[in-house]
């Protein structure tokens, strides 16, 4: 019917030419699609490098279209490919290899460039910008190797780099030229609170500072400034700004500025060429940030499909730092002149900054540092060029305590349908209100899952509550309320009522009594009702086994390979000379990859193959570890009285009565104890969930301690004369938190929700539910089981489980 | 070089635990078995779409879903997809049962 489809050819494989291509397509344009990219990589989220170095997300984690997208979608893609040339005459693009495509219109997308100061010993090896995958590689290979570095340049990109390479250890020292941190987007007030937090996060600076030449041998050795005094660094980032790519636009005769200058329909100087991204320059202005890029793309994605555009009339651009626990956030005009009505708000004790710029009265710029929960709003606000009123003032200023809800999703009405709301993804609001309507979503989970938007850094999702709040109107409140997973509304204290109340007794009775959207549950919600089920029925629940983590079902931990790691149990940390023995029998029988000893005082027996765990077990001959369960993991001693000269307490005896008291037990989360025999504390009680502490007159107790992800001092819960009180507080604790915690909830979290006084409340002046508690606890304990030799007995579990079927 | 499809018998129903995956290895390809609630079986290859790889068979079965067990990412037994925010595709495997007998095509 149609005539031979028209041949598209894309040079860069970046974020903006491929955000335009996904318009395209999504618009059913029917082209032939070439895309020619120089990195070895299918397009990748660049603005989540940063992230990459900070250690939070891997490689694969930021790509955002991966090989299979090239190839569902029939897109040509030549990667490690430069082209070199568009040849107009005979209307083909050709590359450094030789490859020349013919092409009907061409998309130029090449991007942008770290910009590295013309100084003398610029090209010293150990120096590097800040800008693609093989940049990152080699920051990460840096702080391996090196210690000082230093970055040149404050701005956005800079401060990023540098606490990437703190995180990895490194001695940073970010050098720039002006007074002032960011000073392209922030204010002096801003910027001052900003290099005071991340002098705190252990960044030095050098301010004020011009660097003329780079001084080392082959290396670089370091830095010479402008007033003659030097900085050494072995590794230096230069983040000084960005260089459009124009080679390949110069070589080809198209008109260039500082970028690739194009009209408001993006249409270069030769014909049927376009240009998107950081390489354009459009009415005198190159951009640097994500937005502009998309909403670029997305006016001409339109244009190429012959679909109705408005204009592409520039972008209002923001800013955000993506540094965690600095959260600043800058939009439009924000150094104020006698032009502006500036409202602005410092508090130095809550260590925020707010501040609005005003023209006319209408909202021209904002900076918000400290809390940015306004972000969303006030960048609309600044794009639209709102008129400031009343309603606005109280809701981005904070005064009155109500207000809110309805006022919000005003702007969000008045906000343009091809309007981007998700930067990192290009969702536009349109693309979100067609999810929620066409697919009935009530949460931002499922626009999440359909539309890409808030999947990447997270910022635009204020806004898209804010849709979905203002496409369900009344039906929000009550639809979108977020239970314990997306398969109920019910929290984990309304399950755990209803449980009660109904009687009802095993997960699949919970999903159906309760109404679960999902008939059988998800990965989230089916072991916590396994968990809440045992611990309120730790007599008769069955155990539900296929609704445990793989883990606790197979009683071993699973590695990235596929094969598993045994770790026995060693009580308080002891072991004899004939148990090290047996493990170092069974751990060559059975070629154990490493044996490694952990962080809890034990050997853990790295790499053995499935079917190989019951035998390994038996052999072994020793109780689990349970170094895979929520549930206690060991208790480490020290020596304690029976050895050490300072020892009051026989810390060692403690600890393994204990871990054998506790042991097996299901809790909401892992737990850790430890055991110390005086005040020296060499077991490390504080960051255990229960840590004790001997003395020469008895125990002190610590809980809520946690040494990993969020790290958690423990608190003084109470001190107690004897070995038996000490065992009763340590069960009612055990208990309380086994009634009242999340699923997965740390005491470390939990001691913070509960509060400590409350804690201590029920369980140290409350000596009657102090005692109920222990003989609940020591009821739930009569029924566990070894778990290692009950799969040993269990041949059907044990088969279907642990054998591979080989017909 | 044999072409054509090939079916194995690798046991009956009752050699499946309900919601538990089984590791069966056939002609040098190695497939994880699920049996649904509903007493249905589904194949698939023992290896997770997710570019880290690993296996698949000790994932979590929700009716005809696998949650995998080193990523969570949502599988469709059925269709070998990885559901929505994921992307992939895992190969799947033609399951018949004739006579309480489980056979898998390969």
């Amino acid at each position: 019917m149609t005539t031979k489809r028209e041949k598209l050819v894309l040079v860069g494989n970046g974020m903006a030419g491929i955000g335009t291509l996904e318009q395209i397509l999504k618009l059913g344009g029917a082209y032939d699609i070439t895309v020619f990219g120089s990195e070895p990589h299918p397009n990748y989220n660049r603005i989540m490098l940063s992230y990459v170095l900070e250690g939070s997300k891997t490689l694969e984690d930021i790509v955002l279209n991966d090989w299979s997208w090239y190839k569902d979608n029939r897109i040509t893609l030549y990667t490690g490919t430069t082209v070199t040339r568009i040849d107009a005459a005979s209307r083909q693009v050709i590359a450094d290899n030789g490859i020349a495509v013919p092409y009907d219109k061409v998309i130029l997308a090449t991007g942008s460039r770290s910009f590295i100061l013309p100084i003398p010993g610029s090209d010293k090896n150990g120096v590097i910008g800040f800008r693609d995958i093989a940049d990152c590689e080699a920051m990460l290979e840096a702080a391996g190797q090196y210690r000082k570095a230093a970055v040149i340049g404050g701005g956005l990109l800079g401060l990023e780099a540098a606490k990437g390479l703190v995180n990895l250890g490194m001695d940073v020292t970010v050098v720039h030229l002006m007074e002032d941190l960011m000073e392209r987007q922030l204010d002096r007030n801003a910027s001052a609170m900003l290099q005071a937090e991340l002098e705190r996060q252990g960044i030095k600076f050098a301010m004020g500072k011009q660097t003329v030449e780079l001084v080392g041998d082959e290396r670089v050795q370091g830095l010479r400034f402008s007033d003659g005094s030097e900085l050494a660094a072995d590794f230096v980032v230069m983040a000084v700004g960005i260089k459009p790519n124009v080679a390949l636009a110069q070589a080809s005769g198209i008109t260039v500025n500082r970028g690739i200058v194009v009209n408001d329909y993006m249409e270069t100087s030769m014909a049927d060429v376009f240009s998107v991204g950081e390489c354009t320059e459009h009415r005198g202005v190159c951009y640097g940030l994500v937005a502009p890029l998309f909403e670029q793309g997305a006016v001409l994605a339109k244009h190429l499909c012959g679909a109705a555009t408005l204009p592409y009339e520039g972008s209002v651009v923001s800013t955000k730092l993506k540094i965690s626990g600095v959260d600043v956030f800058s939009a439009g005009e924000f150094i104020e002149t006698p032009e502006h009505v500036v409202i602005a708000a410092k508090d130095e004790w809550k260590k925020t900054y707010k501040k609005v710029l005003l023209r006319n009265n209408a909202i021209v710029g904002a900076v918000l540092y400290g809390d940015i929960t306004e972000s969303a709003s006030l960048q609309k606000l600044v794009k639209q060029g709102a008129e400031m009123t009343e309603e606005i003032y109280a809701e981005v200023m904070g005064a009155g305590c109500c207000g809110g809800g309805t006022k919000k999703s005003a702007s969000v009405e008045a906000m343009a349908d091809e309007e981007i709301v998700c930067g990192c993804n290009g969702v536009t609001k349109k693309a979100i209100v067609d999810a929620v309507t066409e697919n009935g979503f009530t949460t931002v989970d499922e626009i999440k899952a359909c539309t890409g938007a808030t999947r990447s850094c997270g910022g635009c999702k204020p806004v898209v509550e804010q849709i979905l709040q203002y496409v369900l109107g009344d039906g929000f409140r009550e639809s979108a309320k977020q239970g314990i997973c997306g398969c109920t509304p019910l929290s984990r204290d309304e399950i755990v009522a209803e449980i009660k109340a109904k009687g009802l007794r095993s997960g699949k009775e919970v999903m159906n009594v309760l109404g679960w959207r999902q008939e059988e549950g998800c990965s989230k919600c089916r072991p916590a009702l396994n968990y809440y089920l045992g611990m309120l029925y730790p007599d008769t629940h069955e155990e539900e086994s296929e609704s445990r983590f793989v883990n606790e079902r197979m009683n071993a931990n699973i590695q990235k390979d596929g094969t598993f790691t045994v770790v026995p149990r060693m009580y308080g940390g002891v072991t004899t000379p004939e148990d090290l023995k047996k493990i170092a029998d069974v751990s060559l029988k059975y070629n154990v990859k490493v044996v490694k000893v952990t962080g809890g005082q034990r050997l853990d027996l790295i790499g053995v193959k499935r079917e190989d765990l019951p035998k390994v077990w038996e052999e072994l001959d020793m109780p689990s570890g349970y170094a895979y369960a929520k549930s206690l993991r060991t208790v480490k001693t020290c020596v304690g009285s029976q050895f050490c000269r300072f020892g009051t307490q026989d810390s060692m005896s403690m600890g393994a009565l204990l871990e054998r008291k506790y042991e097996r037990l299901d809790m909401p989360a892992k737990f850790k104890m430890a055991v110390n025999g005086c005040p020296r504390n060499c077991a490390e009680a504080c960051t255990k969930d229960i840590g004790i502490v001997g003395n020469d007159g008895g125990w002190e107790i610590f809980i809520g301690g946690n040494g990993g992800i969020k790290a958690r001092l423990a608190d003084s819960f109470c001190k107690v004369k004897t070995d038996e009180e000490l065992v009763e507080i340590c069960s009612a604790v055990i208990q309380y938190y086994r009634e009242t915690g999340k699923y997965l909830e740390r005491t470390s979290e939990w001691v913070e929700r509960m509060g400590l006084a409350h804690i201590q409340d029920v369980i140290l002046n409350d000596e009657d539910n102090r005692k109920q508690l222990a003989a609940r606890i020591d009821f739930a304990l009569a029924q566990v089981t070894e778990p290692w030799q009950a799969m040993l007995k269990n041949e059907k579990a044990r088969n279907a489980l642990f054998e591979t079927v080989k017909p | 070089m044999n072409t054509t499809m090939q079916e194995y018998n690798v046991g009956s129903l009752e050699d499946f635990l309900p919601r538990i995956g089984r590791v069966v290895e056939l002609g040098g390809v190695q497939l994880a078995l699920f049996r649904t609630s509903e007493g249905t079986i589904y194949a698939l290859e023992n290896r997770s779409p997710h570019p880290k790889g690993g296996p698949l068979a000790e994932g979590m079965v929700s009716g005809c879903y696998l949650y995998d067990p080193l990523y969570d990412w949502k599988i469709d037994l059925r269709s070998g997809e990885v559901q929505a925010p994921d992307r992939g595709i895992v190969k799947t495997y033609p399951v018949t049962e004739t006579a309480g007998q489980i056979k898998v095509c390969l």
